[in-house]
């Protein structure tokens, strides 16, 4: 339909109770889809909504006449679509109105009863939206009060800006009349506009086709028109007892109810405002703006400007999140996820899990198995407590911490913890089995690299974790600190963590208490000096490997030697085999001294009784501390 | 208390009208009810002496219509002025959206004035208000009266207004300043509910 030229912005007298509406029209008629989308102005009949319809059309088509500007009215829109489906040119009308740029719909009440046309507008509104094109409704009331109509249309409708105009007060109505006087050029004496603008009209429309009846009456020749014969010329309604007047007695009431509503729409409903053309931003830029929606359909308790920090905040989470995890995996590439605020935690949660793939943690070092783990009564509590784990992690020793001297086997015990989870579950469970220098350097060079959270993930996610040498955390604060809230996320998710140290927890005073209470709150183990049964065994071990048969005599005779750790056993079983080499895979009694000689001759790592040097064994001797400036960074960190 | 309520547009909003005993409080809210149209005013309850005092206190709620799309309604309190009605004052503060401080402006009246804007400051503290954020604007009644009578709008300002917040003149008895005073608080107190820190550095 074309538009009505005479209905312009500079033609729409503005008043308090249009003034938001006017705003609202032209920023929408300024840059169509950007501003408020869908725009709603409801009214009752003959306030000028289908002037501000055409006006909006005009004003978009000055500023970019490339538009495809359509207005409408519903019951065209109705027929319209009839005649497509009697001729089955149905897409052909769908394709039309898809291109347009903005739509200008007219009286869309009566949608009332018409589920057809619902259906259609529907589909219509969704290619429009989609595509950032402008939307315009009027109607005599507001969405709600639409009988009969879709839910979702109803959504729709409100989602943009709801606007409302009102009657016009006193001045605008004498502004109407005095433009419509110099439209026509028509001069009437001296207060009679003002006569008429107090004469109670339904409205607008009406009020206009009075003043046109006196312009009539005074350019036919009548003779001037009077203040005095305006109740004699407008009929009924200038002689029901005389005009009824707006502003009687109660002019004043009637003034500071103007000027409520002026400050109603300025700073009340400008909330309301901000938060729906912020909304409208957001959904132009792809962003899922549910929040916000809700914010606006629900009472207002919410600071508006604090709602919409908060998105914005939770907006540049998802570009970091987006840029970290396309990075990662270029196939989320495009994910509408990235444009939902409410999808935050399932993308945290993604990206953690691709952290944690991009570097796994870990593992037990696979020749470390239970298979070789000689038992003896010294040992043989910790590794009931490390068979019931593998049996069912994460439920009865919780965490297990194992404590004794260098050589002894924790780290071995450790490590077949690690196998024999990973065994029992198939591959499938995650175990993370590190040292705890190589725990403190891992966390040290995440900080310098600014990948502290591809650090935690990749521990968080693990099934058991294993850490091996705890006393080493000592004297450290971030690890420390970090450590205790992965520590405490594990336990919470029932994963398994199974400690070593060289001594007991509770004598570890340089961790934090906090540490130490939850090492002390699950099952505390010690594995003594290897007992005679147990050197036995490892010794017995060692000559098997190497083919040597020993006579009971000679065993017995190699475990009495001073053995203070396992390791030691192993080698003196080394080094009787080397022994039976020579000697044809004979031993004797003799060859048990030599070793002692041997053992004597060389500088013995032994534990002092105390047990809490690790520097008296080789391999527990850290040899590559973080350089200075990791320290620094640790510490200031 | 104060409501701006965008899912079904309502706004509900408590003005009290305070100050000294006889400053006025009752007549502007008997001004307001005489203005309003039946139909957008509810029964006003008056509990006063004999002597026409306000014993207890007037409530005046106004059904102002849709003003811009809001159900808008105004609830009007006064307080009694008098000293010893103490508590019943600190009860109808309770909630306030905004205050009218209504002074008189007879100048033998203007310790009762400081005392009833002390005692309005003591209060709104006592109910955990910040008195230097709560709407109020301050009604000089009573400027009908002869010259020599009263204080001038610039004296009264001087001695009262040193947080220079509206003020109006009027004589409320002849409704002259009731609907602009009415009208200023309303304003600021939906400043104030649409932004509550900018209303709050005023």
């Amino acid at each position: 339909m074309p538009l009505d030229p005479r209905s312009r912005f500079d033609t729409f007298v503005v008043g308090a109770a249009n003034r938001l509406a006017v705003s609202a029209a032209r920023a929408v008629a300024q840059s169509p889809g950007a501003a408020y989308n869908p725009l709603f102005i409801y009214a009752p009949s003959g306030l000028g909504k289908t002037h501000l319809l055409s006006a909006i059309g005009q004003l978009a088509k000055q500023l970019q006449p490339d538009l495809q500007v359509e207005y409408i009215t519903t019951d065209e829109l109705v027929e319209q679509l009839h005649q497509a489906v009697t001729r089955g040119e149905t897409e052909a009308f769908r394709q039309r109105l898809a291109e347009l740029d903005v739509l200008l719909l007219d009286d869309v009440q009566f949608l009332t009863g018409r589920q057809e046309t619902q259906s259609e507008l529907l589909r219509l509104f969704n290619v429009l939206q989609r595509s950032g094109k402008q939307i315009v409704l009027t109607s005599d009331r507001p969405p709600a009060e639409i009988a009969d109509l879709d839910d979702r249309l109803m959504t729709r409708f409100s989602g943009g800006l709801l606007v409302d105009m009102g009657a016009p007060d006193y001045e605008t109505r004498v502004a109407i009349l005095r433009r419509r006087c110099d439209e026509r050029d028509v001069t009437f004496a001296p207060g009679v506009v003002e006569e008429v603008a107090r004469v109670v009209f339904a409205n607008v429309r009406e009020m206009q086709g009075a003043i046109n009846r006196l312009i009539a009456f005074q350019t036919l020749g009548e003779g001037d028109v009077t203040v005095e014969g305006i109740r004699g010329l407008l009929g009924d309604r200038g002689n029901g007892g005389g005009p009824q007047r707006l502003t009687p007695k109660s002019g004043e009431y009637e003034s500071f109810l103007s000027g409520l509503a002026v400050a109603v729409a300025q700073h009340i409903d400008a909330r309301r405002v901000k938060l729906v053309e912020s909304t409208a931003e957001w959904r132009t830029q792809g962003y899922r703006t549910a929040a916000l929606e809700r914010a606006l359909q629900s009472a207002e308790t919410a600071d508006p400007d604090a709602l919409l920090k908060e998105f914005e905040e939770k907006v540049t989470r998802l570009r970091e999140l987006e840029q970290e995890i396309v990075a990662l995996d270029p196939s989320q590439r495009g994910s509408v996820q990235f444009r939902d605020p409410e999808a935050i935690e399932d993308l945290e949660r993604l990206a953690e899990m691709l952290r944690a793939e991009s570097s796994p943690p870990p593992p037990p070092d696979a020749s470390l198995v239970r298979a070789e783990f000689e038992v003896g009564p010294s040992n043989q509590l910790a590794v009931h407590a490390a068979d019931a784990i593998v049996e069912e992690p994460g439920v009865r020793y919780n965490p297990l911490v194992i404590h004794g001297g260098p050589g002894v086997g924790k780290t071995h015990l450790l490590h077949a913890i690690g196998n024999e989870l990973v065994a029992a579950s198939g591959g499938a469970m995650t175990i993370a089995c590190v040292n705890a220098s190589d725990f403190v350097n891992e966390l040290i060079a995440a900080l310098q690299d600014s990948a502290i959270e591809t650090w935690r993930g990749r521990y968080r996610r693990v099934d058991a974790l294993l850490i091996d040498q705890i006393e080493m955390f000592a004297g450290t604060e971030r690890t420390q600190d970090e450590f205790f809230h992965l520590f405490n996320t594990l336990m919470e998710a029932g994963k398994q963590v199974v400690l070593t140290s060289s001594r007991a927890p509770r004598t570890l005073t340089e961790m934090d208490e906090r540490l130490r209470s939850r090492f002390e709150g699950g099952l505390v183990v010690e594995i003594q000096p290897p007992d005679r049964l147990l050197r036995e065994k490892l010794i017995a071990r060692q000559l098997a490997a190497a083919g040597v048969t020993p006579t009971p005599d000679v065993l017995h005779a190699a475990a009495g030697l001073e053995m203070p750790t396992a390791r030691d056993a192993l080698r003196v079983g080394e080094r009787l085999a080397e022994m039976a080499m020579h000697s044809r895979g004979r031993l004797t009694s003799a060859d048990v001294s030599r070793v002692t000689a041997v053992r004597r001759s060389t500088p013995v790592h032994r534990a002092t009784p105390s047990g809490d040097t690790p520097f008296g064994d080789r391999e527990k001797t850290v040899w590559d501390w973080p350089d200075l400036s990791g320290r620094i960074i640790e510490d200031l960190r | 208390m104060s409501l701006v309520n965008y899912a079904t547009r309502e706004i509900t909003c408590k003005i009290v009208y305070y100050g000294p005993g006889r400053s006025g409080k009752t007549t502007n809210l008997h001004y307001v009810y005489g203005q309003v149209p039946d139909e957008r005013k509810g029964k006003m309850v008056s509990l006063a002496t004999q002597t026409d005092r306000t014993l207890f206190f007037d409530f005046l709620p106004l059904d102002l219509g849709t003003i811009s799309g809001f159900t808008t309604r105004l609830q009007l309190y006064t307080v009694p002025g008098q000293v010893y009605y103490q508590a019943t004052r600190k009860l109808v503060l309770q909630g306030a959206d905004g205050v009218v401080f209504v002074a008189d402006s007879q100048a033998r009246q203007l310790d009762e004035n400081i005392e009833s804007l002390q005692d309005l400051h003591a209060n709104l503290g006592n109910q955990g208000m910040d008195p230097r954020t709560v709407p109020l604007v301050l009604q000089y009644n009573k400027q009908d009266l002869p010259h020599d009578m009263i204080m001038s709008v610039d004296d009264l300002d001087e001695a009262l207004n040193f947080r220079g917040v509206p003020r109006f003149a009027a004589d409320a008895l002849h409704g002259v300043g009731v609907f602009e005073t009415l009208r200023g608080i309303a304003e600021l107190v939906l400043k104030r509910l649409a932004s509550p820190a900018e209303a709050g550095s005023r």
